[in-house]
């Protein structure tokens, strides 16, 4: 009690017997045990406007989440008691998915290289997104094979590969599995496999 | 065995600590003594890339010792089939099975089949199969082969299992696990007692067992155990992998992998499917659920090409590309060493860290024409160019790298709609919370919108190769300023409708004539009844312990495979503490806690009648419907390229012999030997074991963990684990540095003397073990070297999988010359 003693009647009421006392707490091991500063603080998530179910994206385990979110921010990120795979628990990792949304190392703008370049250049991702069309084309028309030395049919490109990360979502892979198998790309593989 | 549990997937491993505490015996069986160890009952050292050895002798134990789940061997298993007499074992050929070409390294199953059948395979490579289907004179799939349910036919699987795993013995698993024959007979006795009707066992493993020379084998081995348990399909049974990332699972059912198209179709190979027909004829099984290849094949291209398509153009089967090797990730990235690859997508991976032989990755995109890399953070990958190892070596120079790059912020888990396949099949649903920042999208952002700009450059073309792009159906609903294409759409066609347009409820609805679509037949039902199944969340603690109504899990939410094998024969339950799904004579269909894993109205007594197809063609007593003999395989006939049975080899670098076979090492592992990828034959100079694994702290590569403030400062530094053993013979010191070599590079790191790893008796040689694990980079805020550059590129031959478990390494205290 080093600050805000501010009269005798408070003195008395917050003496530690009695407020065991009236609270049946002879053991102090409840709330008369807090101090004002633990009574005042308020959980980071009590003032959420929102909160989102998710899942957690590190393992497979598929720990349930709830996402908080005030102001257009996700203000944090914890277990969800209702998942009966995870009953609210979260590993390490999943516990510090508030960071992996929020870090400071997140990068929020397309960076482009040249070719020899030795350094970054800003790029549009509206311009971004065209170049990459057009490298695909291009490469894809420049190697393209449509038979083998045998005759039989082929139908692709082995000019491009596509490595994907296991955090991608089904939906996701599916639409890269689907354009890539259409444009003759069989060199598309994940995480999954190494 | 094979994982590190409670430190890798802590969470999931709480149902370990309620199945210990309700009297389970825990048993642990790993390099490592981890926490695992420590809440294990019992744990058991191992030398890294010996688990075939150690397996196999509980086989063995099983097999001398009759203790078998006998009726559920004979009923379940192919134990009674009779295999081809031109059949030789890996006993009778010194480490070969029959069929070796020794030229080409590879194997012709032609004499590994049964005695009048050829079962093809329901994954895996099928390729066998179709070779098969060219011997005249074979019946093909007629799920009849020949069986001596006494078990007595010398050439029964059961018999040929017994002699192939004879030599297994206590000893031999001591001399070369490592494994003091004592503790060994604990653990097989251990699990033979917690298995059969009243009690079953499962089996755990991790990229513990698949990164090796003969990963698939090892996790063959395990299926051998159960499969002769009898814990297969029952309660509290199972080999249950734990994946090491959310979608794993879901990025195999639906494959962004080279030779697969969804729900477990194989990729059309140019040598054996010229046309849909061929395809089907050659891979369809007439028997159990691969019966309906034609429906699932059909719909998929439906749900592609949509109207573009029809019986007149077989449905745009000839507009598929061709598969025709190994196109998997590992030999892409040699094509791009010889120039072959020109571009290069990476999203959300970092093989500049996380991929064997790293060094290898970072020196091959810098030959690329052009990279995309789309991460949250700048990995190692996109910066290889100007801050990587290399560069800070002067092997490469900036002005000297042609790679044009394109680096594209992604949007995180919390800014984009989607779902996730848990390790255990569940599909579960991540709601967006808020909309991504600045150029941030989501992957599926990123998909929709190229494939609309490309077909938007297409639009006019009459190039014959431009017509699948142009007929791909790509309407999917947008939503927002950014123009997020509806994930919900996505899952919906994934899922799949018929004519009308309504969302199918389950796969055996979809049709062979394109009245239904549908984009992956395994994941029907996802979206039944046009309500998104995978975002369900009716709370754990208001339902029955299988929780159904949480997410939904493949096929048709059934949350354990096969669990018609729950029940015995006749469909009584095997015993009333492991009762499961069974069948109810009084309203005729399987009942019970899951959803039955088998056509729900077919009496246990069910004879397929002449005529009849696909699941009909199956006995109703054959639990195991994807196969196409309805039987789980201890004996392979047909799918592997390494043999229908698991066999010890030693891993592809090691300190000692194969003291079974004058065959040492997996005989079809792929090398691919360059002077960026020379391998270890020489025991001495790289005289020790090593292995890598992960730390709870971090994820994979690091790209998702070691930018992250606190879990950085929990795990900030590379560091070795080792032996005081070993210590001393190195003079290492704890805290101090030691200087790490294998025969493709040379790394540092912090030095962690520790009774976690201890030295081995190999027969007559201590072997030494050095773990690493394996996360760290040059970027991020925990920053070090990585592991990865130390392993080499030597792969199983079934999966194309690195051997990232077990290589041989030199040790030595001090820090690299700058």
């Amino acid at each position: 009690m080093s600050s805000g003693v501010r009269g005798g009647e408070n003195l008395l009421a917050r003496w530690p017997v009695l407020r065991q006392l009236r609270a049946r707490d002879p053991l102090g091991l409840g709330l008369t045990a807090q101090s004002r500063r633990s009574a005042e603080r308020r959980a980071r998530i009590a003032d959420a406007e929102r909160v989102v179910r998710s899942v957690c994206p590190y393992c497979a385990v598929g720990c349930g989440q709830l996402v908080y979110v005030r102001d257009n921010r996700v203000t944090q990120i914890e277990g969800d008691p209702d998942s009966p795979i995870s009953r609210g628990r979260l590993c390490p990792k999943g516990a510090a998915s508030e960071q992996l949304v929020n870090h400071a190392l997140r990068e929020y703008r397309v960076k482009y290289r040249r070719p020899y370049g030795t350094k970054w250049e800003e790029l549009s991702l509206e311009r971004a997104m065209d170049m990459i069309a057009d490298r695909v084309l291009a490469t894809r028309a420049e190697t393209w094979e449509e038979r083998d030395a045998e005759g039989r049919m082929l139908n692709r490109t082995l000019g491009i590969a596509s490595l994907g990360g296991a955090t991608l979502d089904n939906e996701e892979n599916y639409l890269i599995k689907k354009l890539f198998t259409a444009l003759g790309v069989v060199q598309v593989e994940n995480q999954a496999r190494i | 065995m094979g994982s590190n549990m409670a430190e890798c997937h802590p969470v999931g491993f709480q149902w370990v600590m309620e199945a210990k505490l309700r009297g389970a015996t825990v048993i642990h069986v790993d390099p490592r003594f981890t926490r695992t160890s420590a809440n294990a009952s019992i744990h058991v050292p191992i030398r890294a890339g010996s688990d075939i050895a150690f397996l196999g002798g509980i086989i063995n134990y099983i097999l001398q010792n009759q203790r078998d789940f006998r009726e559920y061997v004979v009923a379940y298993t192919n134990a009674a089939t009779i295999v081809d007499e031109g059949f030789r074992d890996t006993e009778d050929l010194d480490g070969l099975f029959s069929g070796w070409d020794a030229e080409g390294r590879r194997y012709d199953p032609t004499s590994w089949q049964y005695q009048g059948m050829v079962a093809k395979p329901s994954t895996g490579l099928r390729e066998v199969a179709v070779r098969m289907a060219a011997v005249p004179d074979r019946p093909v799939d007629v799920p009849e082969p020949d069986q001596d349910p006494t078990l007595q036919h010398p050439r029964c699987v059961y018999q040929i299992l017994k002699r192939h795993f004879s030599r297994y013995t206590p000893e031999l698993v001591e001399q070369v696990c490592g494994v003091p024959r004592e503790r060994f007979l604990e653990v097989a006795e251990t699990l033979c007692q917690n298995s059969g009707r009243e009690r079953t066992s499962a089996i755990c493993y991790a990229v513990g067992w698949t990164q090796h020379t003969v990963g698939v084998q090892n996790i063959r081995a395990a299926a051998i155990i159960q499969l002769l348990l009898g814990n297969i399909g029952r309660p509290g049974g199972g080999i249950l992998a734990l994946r090491g990332h959310a979608n794993i699972q879901g990025a195999t059912d639906i494959p962004s992998l080279f030779d697969l198209l969804p729900g477990y179709l194989p990729m059309p190979h140019a040598h054996h499917h010229p046309t849909l027909e061929a395809y089907l004829a050659m891979d369809a099984a007439p028997a159990g659920y691969w019966g309906r290849m034609r429906e699932y094949t059909v719909s998929l291209l439906r749900a592609w090409f949509g109207d573009a398509v029809g019986p007149e153009n077989e449905w745009g089967f000839g507009w598929l590309p061709r598969v025709d090797g190994d196109h998997s990730v590992y030999p892409a990235v040699l094509g791009m060493l010889d120039g072959r690859v020109q571009g290069f997508f990476l999203l959300g991976e970092n093989p500049a860290v996380g991929s064997a032989n790293s060094k290898l990755h970072r020196i091959a995109m810098s030959k690329l024409k052009w990279l995309v890399v789309r991460d949250l953070v700048e990995i190692e990958s996109a910066s290889f160019w100007k801050d990587g190892p290399e560069i800070a070596s002067g092997e490469l120079r900036p002005e000297e790298i042609p790679t044009e790059v394109f680096f594209l912020p992604a949007a995180s888990h919390v800014e984009k709609d989607g779902s996730f396949t848990n390790t255990q099949r569940l599909l579960q649903w991540h709601h967006r919370a808020l909309p991504p920042k600045g150029d941030c999208r989501s992957d599926l952002w990123f998909f929709y919108h190229l494939g609309r700009a490309i077909k938007r450059k297409l639009a006019g073309s009459a190039e014959a190769r431009d017509r699948p792009v142009q007929a791909l159906t790509w309407g999917y609903p947008i939503e927002g300023a950014e123009e997020e294409p509806s994930a919900e759409a996505v899952l919906a066609e994934i899922n799949g409708r018929d004519a009308s347009g309504r969302p199918l409820g389950t796969f055996t609805e979809l049709k062979d004539d394109g009245s239904t679509a549908c984009g992956c037949w395994i994941y029907c039902g996802a979206y039944a009844g046009g309500v998104n199944q995978v975002a369900r969340r009716r709370p754990g603690r208001e339902q029955s312990w299988v929780a159904p109504e949480w997410g939904w899990a493949w096929p048709a939410n059934r949350r354990i495979l096969y669990n018609r094998a729950s029940a015995d024969p006749e469909g009584r339950p095997w015993s009333e503490r492991k009762r499961y799904v069974f069948w109810d004579p009084v309203a005729g269909r399987w009942t019970g806690a899951d959803v039955p894993d088998f056509k729900v109205d077919m009496p246990p007594d069910y004879l397929p009648s002449p005529g009849a197809r696909a699941e009909m063609l199956l006995r109703g007593d054959e639990p195991f419907v994807m196969q196409a003999d309805g039987k789980g395989w201890l004996y392979v006939p047909n799918g592997l390229q390494d043999g229908p049975l698991p066999t010890h080899y030693e891993p592809h670098e090691s300190p000692v012999g194969n003291p079974l076979y004058g065959q040492g090492a997996n005989p079809v592992r792929q090398r691919f030997e360059r002077s960026l990828n020379r391998t270890n034959q020489d025991g001495e100079r790289y005289p020790y074991v090593v292995t890598t694994y992960r730390l709870t702290e971090h994820h994979t590569a690091g790209g998702m963990s070691r930018f992250l403030p606190f879990l950085a400062e929990l795990q900030p530094e590379m560091f070795c684990e080792v032996s005081p053993e070993l210590a001393r013979e190195r003079n290492l010191v704890n805290g101090g540095w030691a200087v790490i070599s294998t025969a493709r590079a040379t790394i540092e790191a912090r030095v962690l003397v520790t009774d976690r790893l201890r030295p081995l008796r190999v027969g007559r040689r201590l072997v030494h073990q050095v773990g690493l694990p394996y996360h760290w980079g040059s970027r991020g805020l925990a920053r070090g070297a990585s592991a990865n550059d130390l392993l080499a590129i030597v792969l199983d031959p079934n999966v194309h999988i690195q051997e990232a478990k077990a290589a041989t390494c030199d040790i030595r205290p001090g820090r690299l010359s700058r």
